[in-house]
């Protein structure tokens, strides 16, 4: 089936839908519920095409690989802090790859791997965008479903197999991949170079491949939606802010991932067939090898033109969430909706022009990086606009902490953290002496993992109502936000002092070096953080399957929004609406408007004579 | 132990949920506690909490300065090294301020903000003054910081020194190989087939090169006079980091790299500086290559130029090397 064809049908069903209201206004209720009836178990949680349904797939998806991901970061931690100790308990998990109880540097290297790899990818790419989008889209701009549901589907069935296979490459014989997230050729192009480069990297690109499917047919669908399938009278200045991210970083993924697509195709054809893409003089095992004339720093460029738009694929929806969230728990408009929307489109295109900063000193022409370093520092401006402008909208609000208020609060902290170590990372003539230090792994875990894990638990805990019926138990909440949020800190502060004391990351063990032995306790406290943040995830996942079938039963609108996605019943329906479609009359911000007696002003609310649309100008 | 590990997260789960039931069974008798509405107690509490949060960050911050912050790398060994301290240092004060100002007036925001019932938030949507504000002025401070920074790096990228001592640094995993030019200054040509037995480097017939010296474990620097390093791998990207200098630069299979700087302290006077007298100089990988990249280093000693001359006049030539192995064959026929 075409894309065409399923939009078609869609369209049918608005019109069949819209018909009915009209008609029989009392069948039109009835027409869903029968629906309902004809969908089998199959094709209501495993093949489903709706929107809703598809969301909870990638967000229980991603937590199941989150948790994967997490434990991974654990078991190096333990060898980080005590390097060569002997945990029995690593044996019982880990078998062959940890004899004695202490971790192999082999399988050491492939955690750090397959970690980055799932929480950049399964975690923060597939499953923010994947929930939120997928969830969001429909219901915000008011449409019954995605542009077609089919693809929609699709989307999801490849992010499964993609997780499957890269989850399975973890228990083969030769071990996952493991030269690091970026896989850098040779090192990933020669088996002879580590066992991690078997077929441990052919199921990486496999998989890699599959999720690369998954997110075009994802972004595709959501860029068509938001496009063409807004509700009447929801111009693009009046989308929520969530809906401009989502956009933007759909956009963005459509852009680069196919980048990425090419540089592991190149390599498999290095890998496989003989090519010499990336790769010339090299002697390894004992002999020298028949490659020629390649260069991995053409595979660092490929590979990095996808991997700084990543960090923005990452973050924009966390950013676009945060938005929405604290603009309604503050009962206050976010501030600055136009420099919001012009600084997450100044940040996109600008993360298209800043990757050499990945590459200072690899050997690329000193030339270039001087326009790299330009380019780099100039994202710096719409961040600081989009940091300064969440600052403000919390002035003078009325400030409701729930708990996906506080994630959201804590997401502007990393991201302000995190964020100025930047200055000094994208300036070349410091990166020389941090480069793929220990500072590197301080900034980017706190401005694009923490402050986007924080986005999505944000994300999650204001539209579980949405998503479940039912409210996610607050005091646990509480509890979890802030054992994750000390832990974090704890975790990556510490790091930037073993960055300046020049330690580099992905090492096994940092006892070979006598100018690190006095470093030796800051491993020690950064494990305990972890562990301490690891704990905090236990509360969250009991309080998330606690809640989807114990928790308190929701209202419409639990929080007091303006966002069209409020205006649907609580229990779900394939449509989204049981009547027409809503009309949008105002921006997505009319909150504590004065001259309207509630806080808030539902989108759907016809503006008085006197009123004027924020949005609009 | 595994069973019963498993057993034991079952077991709690299970807890977890009675325990759960009961407390939202006994709230709701109470008349208690709803989730989606944060009470005036709750919003204090809540806003006391970022509070008591910020200074123990603060606190904590200022504790790792002063436990961790004489552990960081000691002042730069390298004529540009403190260049680029400078500049680091200068950048650090700046987000140093921004970190702690921008925290206290959220916190400060969250505090005085906190939700209480009746309270009514101040519709305010926008201000294109302000958002000018915060637009030109990060705008003018990181232009100065992208001049100031394109300054140093032009400076150390582009040193223009007039012979500089020329030392290859091999790489391959899981070790360095230091090749110096010899007394013509200049290395014999290498070529990756030529590698086998006896000749690591793939050392290939070169006038040029019978005068090499080809060191391992360790090489040696003169105080005060350039070095031109010129880097190769053989296998997989590595890369040279000799953090005391504040130079690093990668190793890539088919193409040269390079880096020059002046080493400016001896080894003597750094082991004085620092009060210990193993401290060494150290060229260490990092770029991942494999399972012993952790361990894959060099040490590095800086001298006077008449240590050098005595150091240098043991080491033997690529020829001399050749001579002893074609003797050693000699003898063995």
């Amino acid at each position: 089936m075409s894309a065409m064809d399923s939009t078609n049908q869609h369209e049918e069903l608005h019109v069949h839908a819209a018909h009915n209201e009209h008609a029989h206004t009392d069948h039109g209720h009835d027409h869903h519920e029968d629906h309902h009836h004809e969908e089998t178990f199959i094709s209501k949680y495993v093949f489903s095409h709706d929107h809703k349904m598809i969301s909870k797939q990638f967000l229980i998806t991603a937590i199941f690989m989150a948790v994967i991901a997490m434990m991974m970061s654990i078991i190096f931690r333990l060898q980080l802090a005590w390097p060569g100790k002997s945990f029995p308990i690593l044996e019982s998990v880990l078998g062959k790859w940890a004899p004695g109880g202490v971790l192999d540097p082999n399988f050491y290297l492939a955690l750090v791997t397959i970690h980055g790899t799932i929480m950049v990818f399964f975690v923060l790419t597939g499953g923010l965008s994947g929930t939120f989008s997928n969830l969001l889209i429909p219901l915000q701009i008011g449409a019954r479903d995605m542009a077609s549901g089919f693809l929609n589907m699709l989307s999801f069935w490849f992010f499964a197999a993609s997780s499957a296979v890269m989850l399975f490459s973890v228990f083969i014989e030769s071990g996952p991949a493991a030269g690091g997230w970026t896989i850098y050729p040779p090192l990933s192009a020669l088996p002879e170079a580590m066992p991690g480069s078997g077929l441990g990297m052919t199921l990486w690109l496999v998989s890699m491949s599959l999720f690369i499917v998954s997110s075009l047919l994802g972004s595709l669908n959501y860029i068509v939606t938001i496009i063409n399938l807004r509700t009447k009278g929801m111009s693009m200045t009046r989308l929520p802010l969530t809906i401009w991210a989502f956009l933007v970083t759909a956009i963005l993924g459509v852009l680069s991932f196919p980048v990425l697509f090419a540089a592991a195709l190149l390599l498999i054809f290095d890998r496989s067939f003989g090519t010499s893409f990336y790769l010339s003089d090299i002697y390894i095992g004992g002999q020298a090898l028949e490659y020629n004339g390649g260069s991995p720093i053409l595979y660092e460029h490929l590979f990095w033109f996808l991997g700084h738009p990543e960090v923005y694929i990452v973050l924009l929806p966390a950013l676009g969430i945060t938005s929405e969230v604290i603009a309604t728990n503050a009962r206050k408009p976010i501030f600055g909706y136009r420099a919001m929307i012009a600084s997450i489109l100044g940040i996109a295109f600008l993360s298209f022009i800043v990757w050499g900063h990945h590459m200072f000193i690899t050997g690329m022409n000193p030339f270039l990086g001087s326009v790299f370093v330009f380019t780099t520092l100039l994202i710096a401006i719409p961040s600081a606009v989009k940091a300064f402008n969440y600052i403000t909208t919390l002035w003078k609000g009325n400030l409701q902490f729930t708990p996906g208020m506080l994630f959201a609060i804590g997401l502007v902290s990393f991201f302000i953290t995190g964020g100025v170590t930047g200055l000094i990372l994208g300036d070349s003539a410091l990166d020389i002496n941090v480069h793929d230090t220990y500072f590197v792994v301080a900034h980017f875990h706190l401005v694009m993992g923490s402050a986007a894990i924080f986005g999505m638990f944000a994300g999650i805990y204001h539209w579980f109502p949405k998503m479940f019926g039912r409210l996610m138990n607050k005091k646990m909440g509480y509890a979890h936000f802030w054992l994750t949020f000390a832990g974090a800190y704890g975790v990556f502060f510490p790091m930037h002092f073993l960055g300046m004391a020049g330690v580099p990351r992905r090492y096994y063990s940092n006892t070979e070096f006598p100018i690190f032995n006095d470093l030796v306790d800051i491993n020690v406290l950064v494990t305990w953080f972890a562990i301490l943040a690891a704990v905090a995830q236990a509360i969250f996942l009991f309080n998330f399957f606690y809640s989807i079938y114990k928790g308190q039963k929701t209202s419409q609108n639990p929080w007091k929004s303006n966002t069209l996605e409020w205006t649907t019943p609580v229990e779900h329906l394939h449509g989204n609406w049981p009547g027409e479609i809503p009309e949008v009359h105002r921006w997505a911000y009319d909150y504590s408007k004065p001259g309207h007696e509630e806080d808030f002003v539902l989108q759907t609310v016809p503006l008085s004579a006197s009123e004027k649309d924020e949005g609009e100008h | 132990m595994t069973l019963l590990i498993i057993a034991v997260i079952v077991l709690f789960v299970i807890a977890a949920v009675r325990v759960m039931s009961i407390y939202s069974l006994s709230s709701e008798m109470r008349g208690g506690s709803k989730d989606d509405i944060v009470t005036d107690a709750e919003s204090k509490n809540q806003a006391s909490l970022w509070v008591l949060f910020l200074i123990a960050f603060f606190g904590f911050c200022i504790w790792q300065l002063v436990k961790y912050g004489d552990k960081v790398l000691p002042e730069a060994a390298s004529a540009h090294g403190p260049q680029i301290d400078n500049l680091f240092n200068i950048t650090l004060a700046l987000i140093t301020v921004v970190f702690v100002l921008t925290h206290i007036v959220l916190v400060y925001q969250i505090y005085k903000n906190s939700g209480r019932t009746g309270r009514k938030a101040v519709y305010f949507a926008h201000s294109n003054k302000l958002e000018l504000i915060w637009t030109i002025i990060p705008a003018l401070a990181l232009s100065g910081l992208i001049a100031y920074g394109l300054v140093v790096w032009n400076d150390v990228i582009y040193p223009g020194n007039k012979d500089a001592m020329v030392i290859e640094l091999y790489s391959k995993q899981f070790d360095w190989t230091a090749r110096y030019g010899g007394k013509d200054n200049a290395l014999g040509k290498s070529d990756f087939r030529a590698i086998g037995a006896g000749n690591d480097l793939g050392m290939v017939e070169d006038l040029k090169g019978d005068d090499d010296i080809i060191v391992k474990g360790e090489f040696h620097l003169v105080k005060d006079k350039a070095v031109l390093f010129k880097f190769r791998s053989r296998d997989v990207i590595h890369s040279a980091y000799m953090p005391h200098f504040r130079a690093q630069m990668n190793c890539v299979p088919g193409m040269e790299t390079t880096f020059e700087f002046i080493p400016t302290i001896t080894t003597k006077e750094m082991r004085e500086k620092l009060k210990d007298d193993k401290f060494n100089y150290v060229l260490l990988c990092n770029k991942i290559c494999g399972a012993a990249h952790y361990n894959m280093q060099m040490d590095i000693i800086v001298e006077t130029q008449e240590e050098f001359n005595t150091w240098v006049a043991e080491q033997k030539t690529w020829m001399q090397t050749q001579a002893t192995a074609a003797t050693a064959e000699l003898i063995n026929n």
